[in-house]
C-alpha cells in the first residue's frame, strides 16, 4: 500500500513523461501484487497483463509520437485540488460504515457470491469460479466489455487511419533492430509467448486467465515482433484486411453463440440449449464465447498499435 | 420471437455494427445501417405494445434468474424512451447519407456509421436494462463511441472538444462506478428491484450516502447539468451536423432517465427526497442552469455552440420539474424530454442542411438566408418557438405542465423564474430570425439554394411532429402521466 502511494505521488509530481508512464507500470504491477494479496488472482492477472502491459506500450508508442517533455504550465490547477481532495474526504467518509474487510457476514459475501460458489459446480462444473460468473451468469456483461474494446478500437482506427495522407513508409529499420541479442532472444520467445497465451485462452476455466487476458498476451508478441524488426515487416506478417474481419468476427461469435441459443429455444447466451446436455451446453458456449473475446482483444490491441506506430513513421519521415 | 423483443432491441445495432466495419464500403453501410435503425424502430413499438398488454416484461440473460443473471426489464418508462431514441436515430440517419458526404471523407464515412450505430447501442442497452452494472458498461459503449463521432468533425477544434468531453465523461463514469461499487458493497446485489429491497435495510448508513452522492454527481456530469455542462457547448458545436443532431436528442435524455430509474426505483422516493436534500439542489441547480445558459447563449456568435447552450438550459427545466418531487412535476419532466428532443433535433437538422449549403454556423452567414432558404430556416424558426414554448407547440405542453407543476407547491417564485427563462429564450431566438430575414444577403451570400431534399425532409418530419404533438397531447400526455405514476408506484 505504501509503495501504491509513493509511486502515485511520485506519477503526480513527475515531468518527464516518459518517466511518468514507467510510474503507470510501477503502479499497475504493485496494483497486481495488492489484488493477489486480496486472493482475486483473475483480477491481478488482468492487471498486469493489461496495466502493466499494454497500456504501457501504447502510452510509449504514443511518447515516441508527440515528444518526451510535458509543456510548461499555462494555469494552476487549484480547482482540481479542491475537487480531488473533497473527492477523497468523501470515499474516506463512505469507508466509516464499510463492513471489515474478509467479514463474512458483509452483505457482499451473503445474498450472490454464495450462490455463485456453492451452484457454480452443478451449473456449469469448471474449477474456476471466475470464469462462469464472466462468462455465464453475467455473459452479457463480459460481452459488453468486448464491444467496448471494439468501439475503442473504431474510435482509433476513424481518426488516425486516415488523417494524414502520406507515401507508404519505406523499409525504415526498427527502431531496436541493432541490438542482435534482443532480436535473438525474441525471436525464441515470440511463440512461447504465442503458445501461453493460446494456454491462457483454453485453460480459463480451470486457472486464472480467459479471453481478454490472453488476446492481450498474444497482441505483445506481436507487438514486440513489430517493435524489433520494425512496423512494416510486422505489417507484412499480419494482414491487416484480415485482422480487421478477424476483430469484427470475435464480437460476431459471441454474438452468434447468443443468437443460436434463442434459436434453440433459450434465452439469450443460454448456454445450456447448445448442447444435449445442460453442463455439455455450458462448456461449448464458455468456450466458444472466450474464443470470441479474445480473438477482438487480440486485433484490436494489434491493430491499435499498428495504427499508431504508422504515425510515428510519417511524423518522423516529415519533420526529417 | 415475441418474448425476445427485449434483448432484440439492443442487439440489432449491436451486431450490426461489426457486420458493417467487415462491408467496409460506406454506400452498402449506409443501406445497412438504415435498415439495422428501422428494425430496432418496430422493435420499440412493438414492445411498447406488449408492454401496455401485458405489463413489465423482464428477460433473463443467459437464462439466468436476476439477481443471480442480468435482467432486462422494460415498463413503460423505458418503452416510452426506446421509442423516443429509436425513431430519432432513424430518422436522422436518413438525411447522413448527403450531410455526411460534405463534411467528410468516404472512408472516413464507414466508422461514422459504425460508431453511431454503437452509440445508438449504448444507449438502448442503458434504457433496456434492469442491472446496474450493465448500465455502466453500455454507457462506457455509447460514451466511446460519442467521443469517436464529435472527434470525426471537420473543424479541428473537434478533436479538443472531444477530448474534454472524454475526460470529464470519464470522472462521471468513475464517479458511477465507485456509486455502484458501493452500493453493491452494501447490499451484495448489482439488481435494481433486489438492491430497491435490499438497499432501506442499510440506508442510514455513510456508505450508502456516499454511493448516492457518487452516483448523483456522475450521472449529472453526463446529463451536463449546470455547472458540470462545460463540455456539452464545444462537444456539440464542432460535431459533425449529424452527430450533433442524435447526441443532442438522445444522449443527455438517456443520462436523465438513469438519473430518474436510480433515484425513484432504486433509493426510492422517500430515501432522496427525505433522507437526501435532494429537492434543494435540483431546484437550484436546475435554475441556475435555465437563467444562465440562457444568458449566455445570447451572446454566442456561432449558432450550434447557441443551441447547445440552450440545451443545458433546457436541461435546467427537466431537473427543476425532478426536484419538485411531485407527480406532476415529474409529468413535465418526462414531457420535455420528450418534446426538447424533438425541438433539437429538428433545429440541429434544419442546421445541417444549412451546413451542407453554406459551410459555415457564424452568425454572420444568416444575413439573408430566410428569402434563400425558406423552408430551412422556417425549420429552425419553429423549433425556436416551440422552445421559447408558444402554443401550438410541444414547448408549450412542457412548459404548461411545469408552470402548473410550481403552482401546485405554490413556489411562485420559481415559476416567475421560468416565465423569464421563456423570455430570455426569446432574445436569442430573436437575434437569428432578425439577421436572417431582415439582414441583406451579403455580396458574395447571394446565391444559396435550398437544403437538399434528403436532410430537408428529415427535418421537416420533426418540425411537423413539433407541432402535432403541440396539438394532440394525448399520446405524450398520456404516456408521461402513467410513467410518472409508475415512477411513484415504485416509490410506495
Amino acid at each position: 500500500m505504501a509503495f501504491l502511494a509513493i509511486t502515485a505521488l511520485s506519477l503526480a509530481f513527475a515531468k518527464d513523461l516518459f518517466a511518468s508512464v514507467m510510474f503507470t507500470g510501477i503502479y499497475s504491477l504493485l496494483s497486481a501484487a495488492f489484488f493477489v494479496l486480496m486472493d482475486a488472482v483473475d483480477v491481478a492477472f488482468t492487471e498486469a497483463a493489461v496495466g502493466a502491459g499494454i497500456s504501457t506500450i501504447l502510452m510509449l508508442t504514443t511518447i515516441t509520437m508527440t515528444g518526451r517533455y510535458e509543456n510548461e504550465k499555462r494555469y494552476h490547477p487549484k480547482i482540481a485540488l479542491i475537487v480531488v481532495v473533497i473527492t477523497g474526504i468523501m470515499l474516506i467518509f463512505g469507508t466509516v460504515d464499510m463492513p471489515a474487510f474478509g467479514a463474512d457476514t458483509a452483505p457482499a459475501q451473503v445474498h450472490v457470491a454464495p450462490y455463485y460458489i456453492m451452484q457454480s459446480g452443478e451449473d456449469i462444473d469448471i474449477p474456476n469460479i471466475v470464469t462462469s460468473v464472466l462468462a455465464s451468469y453475467r455473459g452479457f456483461d463480459t460481452f459488453g466489455e468486448v464491444v467496448v474494446v471494439f468501439t475503442a478500437l473504431i474510435g482509433v482506427l476513424g481518426l488516425l487511419e486516415f488523417s494524414r495522407k502520406g507515401s507508404e513508409l519505406g523499409n525504415r529499420p526498427a527502431p531496436m533492430f541493432q541490438h542482435k541479442v534482443l532480436r535473438i532472444v525474441s525471436k525464441i520467445l515470440i511463440p512461447a509467448i504465442m503458445l501461453f497465451a493460446l494456454y491462457v485462452q483454453f485453460h480459463g476455466e480451470y486457472s486464472p486467465g480467459g479471453g481478454f487476458q490472453a488476446g492481450v498476451i498474444f497482441a505483445s508478441s506481436i507487438i514486440l515482433y513489430a517493435m524489433l524488426f520494425g512496423v512494416e515487416q510486422a505489417r507484412k506478417a499480419v494482414s491487416m484486411p484480415v485482422t480487421k474481419i478477424l476483430a469484427a468476427l470475435g464480437v460476431l461469435i459471441y454474438g452468434s453463440v447468443g443468437v443460436v441459443s434463442m434459436l434453440n429455444g433459450g434465452n439469450f447466451l443460454n448456454y445450456s440449449v447448445l448442447a444435449e446436455n445442460d453442463i455439455t451446453g455450458q462448456h461449448v458456449g464458455i468456450i466458444i464465447i472466450e474464443l470470441g473475446v479474445g480473438i477482438t482483444v487480440a486485433t484490436a490491441m494489434i491493430l491499435i498499435f499498428l495504427t499508431f506506430a504508422r504515425r510515428i513513421g510519417k511524423n518522423s519521415e516529415e519533420t526529417a | 420471437m415475441i418474448q425476445h423483443l427485449p434483448i432484440l432491441q439492443v442487439i440489432i445495432p449491436l451486431l450490426a455494427a461489426p457486420i458493417c466495419f467487415i462491408l467496409k464500403e460506406a454506400r452498402l453501410v449506409r443501406w445497412f445501417v438504415l435498415i439495422a435503425n428501422v428494425m430496432a424502430f418496430v422493435v420499440s413499438i412493438m414492445l411498447l405494445q406488449q408492454v401496455n398488454l401485458h405489463g413489465t416484461l423482464v428477460y433473463s440473460l443467459g437464462g439466468w434468474e436476476a439477481p443471480i443473471g442480468i435482467e432486462y426489464r422494460v415498463d413503460e418508462l423505458n418503452a416510452y424512451l426506446m421509442i423516443l431514441v429509436t425513431s430519432i436515430s432513424t430518422i436522422t440517419i436518413m438525411a447522413a447519407g448527403s450531410s455526411l458526404t460534405k463534411e467528410m471523407a468516404e472512408s472516413k464515412q464507414t466508422y461514422f456509421y459504425i460508431a453511431y450505430l454503437l452509440c445508438l447501442t449504448g444507449l438502448l442497452g442503458i434504457l433496456a436494462t434492469g442491472d446496474a452494472f450493465n448500465v455502466f458498461v453500455f454507457l462506457e459503449i455509447s460514451s466511446l463511441a460519442s467521443y469517436t463521432m464529435i472527434a470525426m468533425g471537420n473543424d479541428r477544434r473537434s478533436l479538443w472538444a472531444s477530448y474534454q468531453y472524454l475526460i470529464m465523461g470519464t470522472i462521471g463514469a468513475t464517479f458511477i462506478l465507485i456509486g455502484i461499487g458501493l452500493m453493491y458493497m452494501m447490499t451484495g446485489t448489482l439488481n435494481m428491484n433486489d438492491l430497491a429491497e435490499r438497499l432501506p435495510e442499510v440506508e442510514q448508513t455513510k456508505t450508502v450516502f456516499t454511493a448516492f452522492a457518487f452516483f448523483l454527481v456522475g450521472v449529472c456530469l453526463k446529463l451536463a447539468l449546470f455547472p458540470l455542462h462545460l463540455w456539452l457547448p464545444n462537444a456539440y458545436a464542432y460535431a459533425p451536423s449529424i452527430a450533433t443532431v442524435f447526441l443532442a436528442a438522445t444522449s443527455t435524455k438517456v443520462a436523465i432517465y438513469v438519473l430518474l430509474r436510480f433515484i425513484f426505483s432504486v433509493f426510492g422516493f422517500e430515501f432522496s427526497f427525505t433522507h437526501m436534500p435532494l429537492t434543494e439542489i435540483l431546484v437550484s441547480l436546475g435554475l441556475v442552469g435555465v437563467i444562465a445558459a440562457s444568458v449566455v447563449a445570447i451572446y454566442q456568435t456561432n449558432i450550434k455552440r447557441l443551441f447547445a447552450y440552450s440545451s443545458v438550459s433546457q436541461i435546467g427545466y427537466m431537473i427543476l420539474g425532478i426536484g419538485i418531487g411531485t407527480k406532476t412535476g415529474l409529468t413535465a419532466t418526462m414531457l420535455h424530454l420528450f418534446n426538447h428532443a424533438l425541438m433539437k433535433s429538428a433545429i440541429f437538422l434544419a442546421l445541417a442542411g444549412l451546413v451542407y449549403r453554406v459551410g459555415s454556423v457564424n452568425i454572420k452567414a444568416f444575413a439573408g438566408l430566410g428569402k434563400q432558404m425558406p423552408w430551412t430556416m422556417a425549420a429552425i424558426v419553429v423549433g425556436g418557438l416551440s422552445l421559447i414554448g408558444m402554443p401550438l407547440t410541444v414547448g408549450f405542453i412542457s412548459k404548461w405542465y411545469l408552470i402548473l407543476a410550481l403552482l401546485e407547491s405554490n413556489w411562485w417564485p420559481v415559476a416567475v423564474l421560468v416565465l423569464i427563462g421563456s423570455l430570455l429564450a426569446i432574445a436569442y431566438i430573436w437575434r437569428l430570425v432578425e439577421v436572417a430575414y431582415f439582414k441583406p444577403a451579403l455580396q458574395n451570400n447571394q446565391s444559396y439554394k435550398e437544403a437538399p431534399l434528403a436532410i430537408l425532409i428529415p427535418a421537416w418530419i420533426f418540425v411537423i411532429a413539433n407541432i402535432y404533438f403541440g396539438i394532440d397531447t394525448s399520446f405524450t400526455v398520456g404516456l408521461s402521466e402513467r410513467t410518472a405514476e409508475l415512477l411513484f408506484g415504485v416509490a410506495k
